[in-house]
């Protein structure tokens, strides 16, 4: 048993460790749209995997997730645009407000579980949109805020080009993915765990279970929002897009079809559905239609997503 | 005083669409528990169902039936077909109806195309009463009173009459209804039916006030499911009075800030969730 859960780990490890100097090692061989694609890939694996710490790990099943993107995303490029803040700023600031606004939505939503969890930060993420698409002022409404210029980063400079924007965004990646690893073997991770398998038990065992959630929605929402800053960065420009319904399951749907709980699995997924959506659309318009698909398919056949599958197989 | 009696009247008629939309939405989250995302669309196909039968007959209430009927029959089917085979598994619930959604959404661009329609009522809902210096649309009168019938007629079929209490049991327990013989699947499958047929009502009321377009199945989104949570999920007179209470907020809101117009929203919800996580009539 020790021995299986230390292994477990390692090859873990080994598989990431593996996996990334790929990532590294492939893009400059790689036509640039491939590499364009596969920073957006990095950018919502991100994000996705922020998701599954809530969705998978702690039990909590937030639909609302893009809003914490889109608080993100619009720090950011209002921030770039009308301050001139540096990468760093803007990147921190970020951070910190969707961790805030998090901590703000978690006191209102945690209240609620299961179903009823759901449905309210469902209504969180559509009352984001409803603001970023009517808050023009602030937000610059259905135009949204364009010409966010790439960011210029420590040692490298103005990293306008896609290889040097790919490999700033790998290297945040690969902070994100070690702070990631450190959450969910750490304590607090099993601690998460422990609430989603029986809430009862955790109470009874004398642990905070609301303080476990809140402090587990926190940090999911700062993940997000440096996702979202990046991808401020990455798109130059930022939109009522950013927080819409399609785009809220969309993280949704990237960690189910990975496979939730499993950390790798909705990195997996995030790829998975990048990539899909722009190869579909070089064959047809009807994207809509073969997204509508996937998320029926998943729903009635893979709903423990690509790694349930395997290890079903196995 | 023109100001708050138009815009008083404004947000009532504003209130009887939202109604419609969030009633059928918390009959369905009540019974079945899911988080129907689907509802949008069920608005949005009425909507483009009644502008293809008002030309096809002429006749709006015929359209109005017609559509309302279709998106029923629409809604029995899918849950029959599909949510049925993931029952009791919140999140795979959610995603087919994400998916079904979707689906609808790319369907109603690919049929109707990317333009705004009008919905062409009677002559007469285009002119208005005069009563007591004040005038009054009559299309918004007939969106108040059909509103206000289908409520009295919900609220009597739910409190007056067996079937009714059996979905107010099935509300409150559906596993221990089901053990009383209650037969919860043929009800679930009649609550979505009903559910949908008042979004399809909805659709057509709100395109012959507002138009339809292309992701307006989203855009309402938002106010169906405020009007749930606030009112309580799975309550009927709540979905009434919240629908009333952001109708008018809703109304004075875009009329007085049309900024943040979307706070109003946000703001009673979550005022309502921080006081009273069940919502104004729900029950834990």
């Amino acid at each position: 048993m020790d021995v299986a859960a230390t292994r477990a780990p390692m090859r873990l490890v080994t598989g990431l460790a593996v996996a990334l100097v790929i990532l590294a090692g492939l893009a400059p061989v790689l036509p640039s749209y491939v590499v364009i694609l596969m920073t957006e890939g990095l950018i919502y694996a991100i994000a996705a995997a922020s998701l599954d710490l809530l969705l998978g790990f702690a039990g909590l099943a937030s639909l609302g997730h893009s809003a914490f993107f889109a608080v993100g995303a619009y720090t950011t490029a209002i921030l770039v645009t009308r301050h001139q803040a540096s990468f760093g700023a803007a990147l921190a600031a970020s951070i910190v407000l969707a961790a805030v606004a998090s901590a703000a939505i978690a006191i209102l939503v945690l209240r609620a579980t299961g179903i009823y969890f759901m449905m309210i930060t469902l209504a969180v993420s559509l009352c984001a949109w409803g603001l970023a698409y009517r808050w023009v002022s602030l937000t610059g409404g259905d135009t949204g805020i364009v010409g966010i210029p790439r960011p210029r980063v420590p040692w490298v400079g103005l990293a306008s080009g896609t290889l040097s924007f790919y490999y700033t965004v790998l290297a945040l990646f690969v902070v994100c993915l070690a702070l990631y690893l450190l959450l969910i073997w750490s304590p607090f991770g099993k601690t998460l765990v422990g609430i989603r398998d029986s809430e009862s038990r955790m109470r009874v065992l004398g642990y905070n279970v609301f303080l476990h959630k809140a402090v587990a929605l926190v940090v999911a929402g700062a993940f997000a929002g440096l996702a979202g800053s990046l991808y401020a960065y990455y798109n130059g420009f930022v939109g009522p897009s950013a927080v819409d319904l399609a785009h809220s399951m969309q993280f949704v749907l990237m960690v189910i079809v990975g496979g939730p709980g499993t950390l790798v699995g909705p990195l997996i997924g995030a790829f998975a559905i990048t990539f899909l959506e722009k190869m579909v659309s070089v064959f047809t318009e009807r994207w809509v239609m073969v997204l509508a698909a996937a998320y029926v398919v998943t729903a009635l056949w893979a709903p423990r997503g690509m790694l349930g599958l395997l290890r079903a197989a196995r | 005083m023109e100001f708050w009696v138009n815009q008083t009247f404004n947000g009532v008629s504003y209130a009887a669409l939202l109604f419609l939309l969030g009633g059928g939405l918390t009959l369905i989250f009540g019974v079945m528990k899911i988080v129907n995302i689907a509802h949008g669309s069920f608005y949005l196909v009425g909507g483009y169902l009644g502008v293809a039968l008002v030309a096809a007959t002429g006749n709006f209430y015929l359209a109005l039936l017609g559509a309302a009927l279709a998106v029923a029959a629409g809604g029995v089917i899918l849950e029959r077909v599909f949510l049925r085979a993931v029952e009791g598994d919140d999140l795979r619930q959610m995603l087919l109806t994400m998916g079904i959604a979707l689906f609808f959404q790319d369907a109603c661009l690919l049929v109707w195309g990317g333009d705004p329609f009008n919905l062409r009522g009677p002559a007469y809902f285009a002119q208005s009463v005069k009563l007591g210096g004040f005038t009054f649309p009559i299309l918004r009168l007939f969106m108040i009173a059909a509103a206000g019938v289908l409520f009295v007629v919900l609220w009597w079929f739910q409190e007056k009459t067996r079937a009714g209490a059996m979905v107010r049991a099935a509300i409150d327990n559906a596993e221990m209804t089901e053990a009383l013989g209650i037969n919860v699947p043929i009800l679930k499958m009649a609550v979505f039916g009903l559910g949908a047929f008042l979004a399809g009502v909805a659709g057509v009321v709100g395109s012959a006030f507002m138009g339809i377009y292309p992701g307006l199945d989203f855009e309402i989104l938002p106010y169906a499911f405020v009007v749930v949570i606030v009112g309580g999920m799975g309550s009927l007179s709540g979905a009434f009075v919240a629908a009333l209470v952001l109708g008018l907020l809703d109304n004075f809101g875009k009329a007085l800030f049309p900024e943040i117009s979307y706070f109003t929203l946000f703001a009673p919800m979550a005022i309502v969730l921080a006081f009273r996580p069940t919502g104004l009539f729900g029950r834990a």
